[in-house]
């Protein structure tokens, strides 16, 4: 059986990397006792996926990942069990038992949406809600994307689906589908460096609301829905 | 929730922040103003060393036991953190509450190896107490120091305000309460650390002084206050099984040295390898209860979430319920794909055959630590592993699917000759033979690999080659070199790899493992012109520590010279348990390639009889 597992990161753990989190939980798993099925092998490992990874120093309340049980009992006493043997910063939002044909969380993902606040470090210009806006209503944002595969040409408005001011932060829903995924920070050093402002050092705060699958209507919903 | 002591901005900018954060699974928090004491426990090296160590988790779990106290961790800041603290001039803080070390009552410091002396001196140094006991007010810290090291802590005496001789578990209670007394009677840090001075295993340094022979050995030690002990004996625990043993282990959030339940066997060795300090440190040889050792096995996995155990201890094969503990282990971890790490095993049918059970074959290798290359140095030094057990053992281990093998020695050893050293290249050779002799051609893949590491001996106090005089960079490196050449010349020299230590380092070890109370000052010094990290060979700062023993006026032969029988070392104040002229005899035997028999087999009246615990009350003539 595969269940999802929704969870939320906030507080100092917001400082753990992708692999450390998975290690934690994969510890976590262990300390519920709960019945998680493992792969074979001589070095067996449990059998885990992750959605979309969290870079470190966000927060975050729509983190997921999926795993396969032997037993089964109820959504909730699962929550349950796990929630018993978290740490202050994770706490286990939702469980959703999985039907068999659904995806797993990694290759689930198709986007995800983020609330962006400014450091106190950061001085920014009065009209700058509205210059921001009016770099959103181009209709192309060339840039030049840089991975780990080398530097490519993207047109960052089709990765950007909505992108609003709310009071003092800022809001954005992008792709976050695996090779296409924008990330937040980006949008905004992108609208900084082309409007001519610099940036201290970690100018932002960064934290993701939800992640989001493609439904077959082509609609966006969250990984639990 | 917990504020952090650095920004955001600042643990952007570090390598791995989550070294900082604490809040750690199983990480113990209290209410500050519900307890009267509050500790800083800090193993002064970087968080993933530090996190891996066995006694500090005993100690923090004992002393957060205790309602009063709130035990918190320290470790060093990295090199990266550690300049930008330096510069925007962030105190020291510890991992639980992230507040200042400074405000703590007790600065708990374990001290492990000599090249992390320096890094003692950072953590000081960030924290804000100054360097110098002799400096500190009421307001301050009491710094403490316990662990091996301390059984000369003569060379970072002036860095302490007592040091804890021996092991943990037995005199802190003590010590607290004297302190808390001595804070209700509004009496000072000076009138406590007096008192302290009478608790058993307590040294306080500042209450004694040293004089010297013109030769520079040490002529006399001064009691400076009336009543205090002339001799320190070490603290030991008589029951292992009954006393203090974390169930919760701290979890880190990131990957550690040692990322694995760890259960402690037995403490002590009944070996009386001469080199060992361990081994004379610990002594009597004490095991645990195996139904204990079960118990806290599946407790601490429980409560970790770990999928790996380790079983810790000098010599484990002499643990006498080994097979036993490991059944238990294999039966209730298999079900649960919790990995059993073994510790090194003679290898024998027993340990082949248990290794089989929980190891890859093809993975793993083979351990062999013969220490010395040759039948007469090993007899030298005690080491009770001769050729044909290493050769049998060998020929049982490639005929059961092993094709890797490691094997450790040491170069430099008292009465090395070009022969022994010779030696280590034969003995590498024949074991390569006996592969090749054992698994026949089509069941073999590839080679055989053989590889021998050789450490450079470092003459420790409290053995019997405190006496041994250590060699010179330049004989280390010489050595090496020979060792090269001899394995280059063998003929199965294809299938030997050969690695060796860091020369330079191993000098400055030598140095201060049986240094004395001149070397604060070149410490302090040293320190000040940048070195720290030093046990890290990218930090490790040759040139600098030498220059300041210049500029001291201190010569570095003085500390690494044989010794006079008759000499009376900086650490002979201190007792072990093990009396002196035992270790005196024994570095004769050693020179007479005369063996000794271990514990078991035969009492050599070393002195640790007196604690009436361990191997001392077995009944031998059942070993016979």
């Amino acid at each position: 059986m595969k269940v999802r597992i929704k969870f939320s990161k906030y507080g100092p753990v917001r400082f753990l990397g992708h692999l450390d989190v998975m290690r934690y939980f994969q510890k976590a798993l262990r300390r519920a006792d709960i019945d998680v099925a493992y792969s074979g092998g001589f070095s067996p490992h449990q059998i885990m996926s992750f959605a979309a990874p969290l870079s470190v120093g966000h927060t975050s309340s729509g983190e997921y990942f999926d795993i396969e049980i032997h037993t089964f009992t109820s959504e909730k006493e699962l929550q349950d069990q796990l929630q018993d043997v978290m740490v202050e910063g994770f706490d286990i939002l939702e469980v959703q038992l999985l039907p068999e044909k659904e995806k797993n969380a990694m290759a689930g993902v198709a986007a995800a949406d983020y609330l962006v606040s400014f450091s106190d470090s950061v001085s920014l210009p009065t009209d700058w809600k509205d210059r921001l806006l009016e770099f959103y209503g181009q209709e192309k944002i060339p840039v030049t994307k840089t991975t780990k595969k080398g530097q490519r040409q993207v047109d960052l408005k089709e990765g950007v689906y909505v992108l609003e001011v709310r009071g003092d932060a800022v809001y954005m829903l992008v792709d976050a589908g695996s090779g296409s995924n924008i990330k937040p920070g980006f949008v905004l050093e992108t609208f900084f460096e082309k409007s001519g402002l610099t940036l201290p050092r970690h100018p932002f705060r960064i934290h993701r609301i939800e992640t989001y699958k493609r439904k077959e209507d082509g609609h966006l919903a969250p990984l639990i829905s | 929730m917990r504020n952090l002591a650095l920004t955001d901005e600042i643990l952007m900018q570090v390598e791995k922040p989550a070294r900082y954060i604490g809040n750690e699974v199983n990480a113990v928090i209290k209410d500050k103003d519900k307890v009267e004491i509050r500790f800083a426990m800090c193993f002064p090296d970087v968080y993933e060393i530090g996190m891996s160590h066995l006694g500090i988790q005993i100690l923090y779990d004992m002393l957060n036991r205790f309602e009063d106290v709130w035990c918190e961790r320290v470790y060093s800041p990295w090199v990266d953190l550690d300049a930008l603290m330096r510069r925007e001039k962030i105190p020291l803080f510890a991992l639980e509450s992230q507040e200042p070390v400074k405000d703590f009552d007790f600065l708990g410091i374990t001290i492990q190896y000599e090249m992390c002396y320096t890094n003692i001196l950072q953590i000081l140094d960030l924290s804000g107490i100054p360097l110098l006991a002799t400096k500190r007010g009421e307001d301050d810290p009491i710094v403490i120091g316990g662990g091996p090291c301390t059984y000369n802590p003569e060379p970072i005496c002036d860095f302490f305000d007592i040091f804890y001789i021996g092991e943990g578990e037995t005199q802190y209670r003590n010590l607290l309460d004297l302190y808390k007394d001595c804070k209700k009677k509004g009496q000072g840090r000076k009138v406590f650390l007096k008192k302290a001075a009478s608790i058993p295993g307590m040294y306080v340094p500042s209450l004694y002084e040293v004089t010297y022979h013109e030769d520079g050995t040490i002529k006399e030690r001064i009691s400076l206050e009336e009543g205090i002990p002339e001799t320190i004996e070490k603290e030991l625990v008589h029951d292992v099984t009954d006393t203090y043993y974390p169930h919760k282990p701290v979890v880190p959030f990131i990957k550690v040295t040692q990322d694995r339940v760890v259960l402690e066997i037995q403490r002590g060795c009944i070996r009386g390898c001469r080199f060992c300090q361990a081994g004379q440190l610990y002594r009597p040889v004490r095991e645990r209860d195996v139904e204990m050792l079960k118990h806290y096995a599946m407790e601490m996995l429980k409560n970790t979430g770990h999928e790996e155990i380790s079983l810790s201890s000098l010599s484990s094969s002499d643990y006498s319920k080994l097979p036993e503990l490991l059944d238990f282990l294999i039966e209730n971890c298999a079900g649960k794909k919790v990995n059993i790490s073994l510790p090194s095993l003679r290898i024998d049918a027993f340990s082949l055959d248990v290794m089989n059970k929980v190891q890859d074959v093809k993975k793993s290798s083979l351990t062999f630590a013969p220490e010395a290359g040759s039948q007469r140095l090993r007899n030298v030094i005690n080491k009770g592993l001769t050729e044909e057990v290493i050769l049998e053992g060998a020929r049982l281990a490639f005929a059961g699917g092993w094709s890797r093998v490691k094997l450790y020695f040491m170069l430099g050893l008292p009465t090395e000759t070009p022969e022994d050293i010779q030696e280590i290249a034969t003995l590498c050779n024949k074991i390569a033979a006996v592969f090749y002799e054992t698994v026949p051609k089509e069941k073999r893949t590839g080679r055989v690999q053989i590889v021998a590491s050789t450490s450079f001996f470092i003459p420790k106090p409290f053995t019997p080659f405190q006496w041994a005089g250590q060699c010179t960079k330049e004989e280390f490196l010489e050595k090496a070199y020979q060792t090269r050449g001899a394995i280059a010349s063998q003929l199965n020299q294809k299938s030997i790899k050969y690695n060796w230590h860091e020369a330079d380092e191993s000098v400055l070890e030598g140095i201060m493992a049986r240094g004395d109370r001149r070397l604060n000052q070149v410490i302090l010094k040293a320190y000040e012109k940048g070195c720290m990290y030093d046990a890290w060979s990218e930090y490790y700062k040759n040139d600098v520590w030498f220059e300041t023993f210049d500029a001291c006026g201190i010569s570095p032969d003085f500390y690494t010279r044989k010794r006079d029988d008759k000499e009376v070392f900086p650490w002979d104040f201190l007792d072990c348990g093990v009396k002196k002229e035992f270790l005196l005899r024994e570095w004769h035997n050693a020179q007479e390639e005369a063996v000794t028999p271990n514990c078991r087999s035969r009492c050599s009246a070393c002195g640790a009889g007196r604690y009436q615990t361990g191997v001392c009350l077995e009944d031998r003539r059942k070993q016979l």
